[in-house]
């Protein structure tokens, strides 16, 4: 049937040059057609030319129950101007290409993959060039329901873990790929001023196990936050800090340019690119 | 295949936050079921303060009316006036083995959120219920009667503000709160292992009327008949008689406006496989997954899945599901209340709806059992409106 994918992923060599450099990632989301696909081309082209290591795009779902509020608002103005698949699959196929060193990497729940068709599915993500998907309703124990066609296509399945996976966290981090999405703290997505979880214990119990690339997410939203979660680890996801800020232009009536350059400088604030 | 499987359906298709507490309530749902004093409990709980077992009533007019013998399983006559106190009072004894101080709930109807907020109260722990805001609307008496129980609730404004988003928002607040918190799941749908969970603590519907059925009349009933939102009352009801051939098994879906008008909740009539709320099962959902708004009059039936032991019976043909609208459902609620003197649940009037239209396959001599699984007090008022009349 199909072949294994021999390829070299982006994420990989991404975070192998980190790395040799003694750099951190930067990982910004946004919700994929939030307010339009063309607004999200250029958002997203804004953020990787002001240090964005790697693009993370949210496919808007009806139901997003990992998801705080921020989030739920985008996907639903994502859906409600039209935004399907095929865009996200288009938009990821621009960014990919225009910048063959960035790794883009879907976040979605796995009904939306389901429905689609699995195979059809990472078809379309090998074509358009995305590196890895997040989906965080499908945990390890449903995983090998995705893994042989991701696998087939090359895209890896990017794994999440807490600070309640515990024992689990062994197995998880034995089938892990690309980078380990670890969450900062429980609940949904969304800012957060401060964080109850020990990051020393979190990331040394982790680093025990494997030596995969680390990155944290849920709730970072300042500068000082990354500088601080960074030192733990091997980069930092922002979502619904830019999402947020992505709604406030919209609020203001600005147009999509305007939105991109104001979401380019945000980032700048986190990655302290000169250009 | 992962754990929990209904054939295809079930899994545990959920955020890694939650997978350490539902392995949590796994091993102490199993640990509980490996210990006599726990069903000891939960058997007196059912029979000394839900007021179980419930009437297998023997409906003589309502059978000469439709030609055939037809049974009501009394669940309305419950304490709270549901079966959900059925399923609650087992989750609640397990939350407090599990020593959770805190349980959450959603609700539609609110009759689940009564009954959480009941057993929260009995038990002395603290309660906050998630439902739809349209719902607090259409079920403002329900929201009142979980404030009295001293219950926190929170109207639910996303999406369509019914069950599905009250569901969401739970699921949204267990992740937050997953230490201290037990979810106490009001149907047999969600994560492993809810559905099984679930369907154990409402069994003892069918077993009850199995046990009647055996002892008065020495036979098998030849059908069943319950509505089916998530489905808990029709799961309860069938699985004692899954084995049993002879049994027919039938589910009544919330056909709304009418499944052909696209506003109505029956899964099984109009969805397609696909996997949310932690399941996989039936769903209504557009041709990317993305869940539809449906539609019922009955905020407890309005949700656009079914649990996914229901789609594996419906898959197998074992159970048959129809879908009954608004209207036939209004004049079930109607019939019940003047041709036996009693006032169903709009859910509940569903299944009457349905053994109302299918009577016709039935002889004189067969035996027909339908669950009322609630009481229709709290839709007095929305039924009036719909009549036309200020209630």
């Amino acid at each position: 049937m199909n072949t294994v994918n021999t390829k070299v992923n982006r994420i990989d060599a991404s975070f192998a040059k980190l790395r040799s450099e003694g750099k951190k990632a930067f990982i910004p989301f946004i919700t994929a057609g939030d307010p339009s696909i063309e607004a999200s081309y250029l958002i997203a082209k804004a953020m990787i030319e002001n240090g964005a290591t790697l693009v993370e795009f949210g496919v808007p779902y009806s139901d997003p129950s990992a998801d705080g509020p921020v989030i739920m608002r985008a996907d639903e103005r994502a859906l409600a101007n039209g935004t399907r698949l095929a865009d996200v699959f288009s938009l990821s196929s621009r960014i990919s290409t225009e910048f063959p060193f960035i790794p883009v990497v879907l976040l979605l729940y796995f009904n939306s993959i389901f429905v689609y068709g699995l195979e059809k599915f990472f078809t379309a993500c090998e074509m358009s060039g995305i590196s890895g998907v997040i989906i965080p309703d499908l945990p390890l124990e449903e995983r090998d329901e995705a893994r042989p066609a991701a696998d087939a296509h090359g895209v890896y399945l990017i794994s999440m873990v807490t600070p309640v996976s515990q024992e689990r966290a062994k197995r998880i981090l034995a089938q892990a790929q690309g980078f380990l999405y670890c969450v900062a703290s429980l609940g949904v997505t969304g800012e957060r001023s401060s964080y109850a979880t020990d990051f020393k214990s979190y990331f040394d119990s982790l680093n025990e196990e494997s030596d995969i690339p680390k990155c944290i997410g849920f709730g970072v939203s300042t500068p000082e936050q990354k500088k601080e979660l960074e030192a733990y680890c091997d980069g930092v996801i922002v979502g619904s800090a830019i999402v947020r800020r992505i709604e406030d232009c919209i609020a203001e009536g600005i147009s999509e340019e305007a939105i991109a350059a104001r979401l380019g400088d945000f980032v700048h604030e986190f990655t302290e690119v000169h250009i | 295949m992962s754990k929990g499987r209904f054939g295809e359906y079930g899994g545990q298709y959920a955020a890694e936050t939650l997978m350490f507490a539902l392995t949590e309530l796994e091993n102490a749902y199993r640990e509980a079921q490996a210990d006599p004093t726990f069903d000891l409990e939960f058997k007196t709980l059912l029979r000394e303060y839900a007021g179980r077992p419930s009437l297998l009533y023997r409906a003589e007019r309502m059978s000469a009316d439709l030609g055939t013998q037809v049974f009501l399983k009394r669940e309305d006559l419950n304490h709270t006036g549901a079966h959900k106190i059925n399923n609650v009072l087992g989750q609640v004894l397990l939350a407090r083995r599990m020593g959770k101080k805190r349980v959450i709930a959603e609700t539609g109807a609110g009759q689940h959120g009564v009954a959480t907020a009941t057993a929260a109260a009995l038990f002395g722990l603290s309660c906050d219920v998630f439902m739809g805001e349209e719902d607090t609307r259409r079920q403002a008496l329900n929201v009142y009667r979980m404030e009295l129980l001293g219950a926190k609730v929170h109207p639910v404004t996303t999406g369509t503000a019914t069950l599905k988003d009250a569901t969401s928002e739970a699921l949204r607040e267990w992740s937050r709160r997953v230490s201290d918190t037990y979810y106490v799941v009001g149907s047999v749908v969600g994560p492993h292992p809810y559905p099984e969970i679930v369907r154990d603590f409402q069994r003892v519907i069918g077993d009850e009327i199995r046990a009647e059925m055996l002892d008065k009349y020495n036979r098998l009933p030849t059908a069943l008949f319950a509505c089916v939102g998530g489905g808990s009352n029709a799961i309860g009801t069938f699985y004692p008689f899954i084995e049993d051939a002879s049994v027919r098994m039938i589910g009544a879906e919330a056909g709304g406006e009418g499944v052909e008008t696209g506003r109505h909740a029956a899964s099984l009539t109009g969805g397609t496989i696909g996997v949310f709320h932690g399941m996989k099962s039936i769903f209504l959902q557009d041709d990317e997954g993305q869940i539809a708004p449906v539609y019922s009059i009955s905020a407890g039936l309005d949700y656009p899945g079914i649990g996914p032991e229901h789609a594996h019976l419906h898959k197998t043909g074992r159970g048959e599901y129809y879908a009954v609208t608004d209207e036939e459902a209004i004049d079930a609620f109607e019939y019940l209340s003047r041709m036996e003197g009693i006032i169903p649940a709009i859910e509940s009037a569903h299944a009457v709806a349905l053994l109302r239209k299918m009577h016709a396959e039935f002889k004189p001599e067969d035996m027909v059992v339908v669950t009322l699984s609630g009481r229709g007090d709290k839709d007095v008022e929305a039924i009036g409106r719909y009549r036309g009349q200020i209630v």
